[in-house]
């Protein structure tokens, strides 16, 4: 298929409808909007629903009520809207329904700014709501990898029976790239008779099935922990995405970059490659799962003396790093937050001082 | 000779875990015979709420969603636009529908959802243990209002069929009573109508049941009964509110 030049928002909408996905809920925040604003459009044209729901709080519930159906359903929000959301996250997570959320970042606390922001990293990756869970975490660098990050986002959803979540951040959701729309990652729906509450009358059998989250014995609990637990560790044998860039070379000092942020950090490892400095960047595409083992070998190689974490935050995916480096290396941080990119030429100042 | 009285297929056998003289037994039994007796078990998805109904599954036998508190409202609205061939019904409390649920049920009410919801009131948290609700009647006593509640302070009870019933968009809202046969017969028929509406795609429909809830009242099931007629019917009065045309 040819490429055609969209703004990330519309092309994550876009993208869910190629992936099969006819079920949007969705409440309006900047600075994603447009996501809502393009499938309001769209989602009539293929006889699919759109509804605008009250409130964040509400469309968790919308989302759950139509995943425990066994439907394909998505929903886009943006950081204060995450939090609001973050209620149902938790329920789904616990009563392993298939439901995609997509966070476009902007920066925060509180009502913080509508710029890019890498803020919620802790929100997605370590929980956001209460409990023991974790949303499988996927995070793009630009346009095209929001579309293929949000097709592959539903059959991940389904595999594992739990809430996907696409973290990213106002740039993408704001800029215009060339993308296409890959065929093969529509794939079909997973069977849903065992567990979705879509009516006896489907199972052809008098067997009803029950979503439910509250499990008030003690073992029964764990247990649904424990189940949640294996599907956690199966991800991180499975699902790890990473992208090293320069890596092959002996550089001195490693980036960990991801989202908007690791392209601009590959426009300086550019520039210094031109001066005649080699930096390597590995870039986790996967957040959660972590690419622990990747992060630790390009950390480990012998021509590398430090590592820095460079983030759109205060520091947060910075403990992830530090977890995987073990303590074999230094690890130092880099960030702004308020909604202004670090330029190339920052990052160059930064890594020179490193060196 | 037939079988003159019989438990609904869409009952299941389980002792309950209701107080003595609850009335959930009876709104339970009387949503599973309606089910019945329209034919519907193998399309409906009930919705449990949080409170004393959040084991509603345990007795009523069709597919079932457990919701957060006062969320259910919108779930039944996520699995409705979804699946509109489904017969959705959520079973929420006052606790739960009435304060933690309020934006939820006017919305989903407002939008004209084509789901149904049973709502308990019986003017008291039950589950939690006997706390304030907005249902709450002036002077009660509750957990947290140990010297009866204070309407100067907390305002008074929300009468939540006079609510919906006074929001533009159609719908079939309602309120009945379960205190004695006469009224129970009454609000079966209420019940049915509500999933009759459903069935045919009309409207969002809406049964307040008069309840009771001896244990957190501190009374005996049969003062119970009295005190609901003598205090709460008078002030929330039965009848319908709104019905579709």
């Amino acid at each position: 298929m040819a490429k055609v030049l969209m703004k990330g928002n519309e092309a994550i909408g876009e993208a869910a409808i190629r992936a099969g996905c006819k079920n949007y809920f969705a409440y309006p925040i900047t600075p994603q909007s447009e996501v809502a604003e393009y499938l309001a459009k769209r989602m009539p044209e293929v006889d699919g629903v759109f509804l605008q729901g009250e409130s964040e709080v509400a469309v968790g519930y919308m989302i759950f009520g139509a995943a425990a159906c066994g439907e394909r359903v998505m929903t886009t929000s943006s950081s204060p809207g995450v939090s609001l959301m973050s209620e149902a996250i938790s329920y789904i997570a616990a009563a392993q329904c298939p439901a995609v959320f997509v966070n476009i970042m902007r920066g925060g606390p509180g009502l913080g700014g509508i710029l890019p922001s890498q803020g919620d990293y802790f929100q997605a990756t370590k929980g956001g709501g209460h409990g023991d869970y974790h949303l499988l975490v996927l995070a793009p660098d630009g346009v095209q990898e929001a579309v293929e990050m949000t097709m592959k986002a539903f059959g991940l959803a389904e595999k594992y029976r739990g809430p996907v979540m696409i973290l990213g951040d106002g740039l993408i959701g704001q800029m215009m790239e060339p993308v296409e729309f890959p065929d093969d990652l529509n794939t079909e729906p997973s069977n849903k008779n065992d567990w979705a509450t879509s009516g006896m009358d489907t199972r052809k059998s008098d067997k009803r099935n029950l979503v439910r989250s509250l499990f008030l014995d003690p073992k029964e609990l764990n247990d649904n922990n424990l189940a949640l637990k294996a599907k956690y560790e199966q991800m991180k044998k499975e699902e790890v995405l990473y992208e090293g860039y320069n890596t092959d070379t002996d550089y001195k000092v490693l980036i960990v970059s991801y989202g908007t942020m690791s392209r601009v950090c590959k426009t300086s490892i550019d520039m210094m490659k031109q001066e005649g400095i080699d930096v390597g960047l590995l870039r986790p595409k996967s957040l959660f799962p972590f690419p622990e083992k990747a992060v630790f070998k390009a950390a480990t190689k012998e021509s590398c003396k430090s590592v820095i974490s460079i983030e759109m935050s205060m520091g947060q995916m910075v403990e992830d790093v530090e977890r995987c480096v073990k303590g074999q290396r230094k690890v130092d941080f880099y960030g702004e937050c308020g909604g202004d990119i670090p330029t190339p030429e920052k990052i160059i100042e930064i890594i020179k001082a490193l060196l | 000779m037939g079988k003159a009285f019989s438990t609904p297929k869409s009952m299941s056998d389980n002792y309950t875990h209701y107080c003595p003289g609850c009335t959930h037994g009876i709104a339970h039994r009387l949503v599973a015979e309606v089910i019945d007796e329209l034919g519907i078990r193998g399309r409906t998805v009930g919705i449990a709420p949080v409170g004393c109904a959040v084991l509603a599954y345990n007795y009523l036998n069709c597919d079932f969603q457990e919701a957060a508190h006062g969320r259910a409202p919108a779930m039944a609205t996520g699995m409705k636009r979804v699946r509109p061939d489904l017969i959705v019904f959520t079973y929420q409390g006052d606790g739960d529908l009435a304060s933690i649920g309020m934006g939820e049920i006017i919305h989903a009410a407002n939008r004209g959802e084509k789901f149904t919801t049973i709502f308990i009131n019986n003017a008291i948290y039950g589950m939690t243990g006997g706390q304030m609700a907005p249902t709450t009647m002036p002077g009660q006593r509750a957990t947290t209002a140990p010297l009866g509640r204070d309407t100067a302070q907390t305002g008074m009870p929300i009468r939540m069929a006079n609510l919906l019933g006074e929001l533009v968009t159609p719908g079939y809202v309602t309120r009945q009573a379960l205190l004695n046969p006469k009224q129970i017969n009454k609000a079966k028929k209420a019940i049915k109508k509500a999933f009759e509406y459903q069935v045919e795609g009309k409207c969002f429909s809406f049964v307040e049941l008069i309840s009771t809830c001896p244990t957190n009242w501190g009374l005996t099931p049969l003062d119970a009964l009295k005190w609901a007629e003598d205090t709460l019917l008078p002030y929330y009065e039965l009848g319908d509110y709104k019905v579709p045309e």
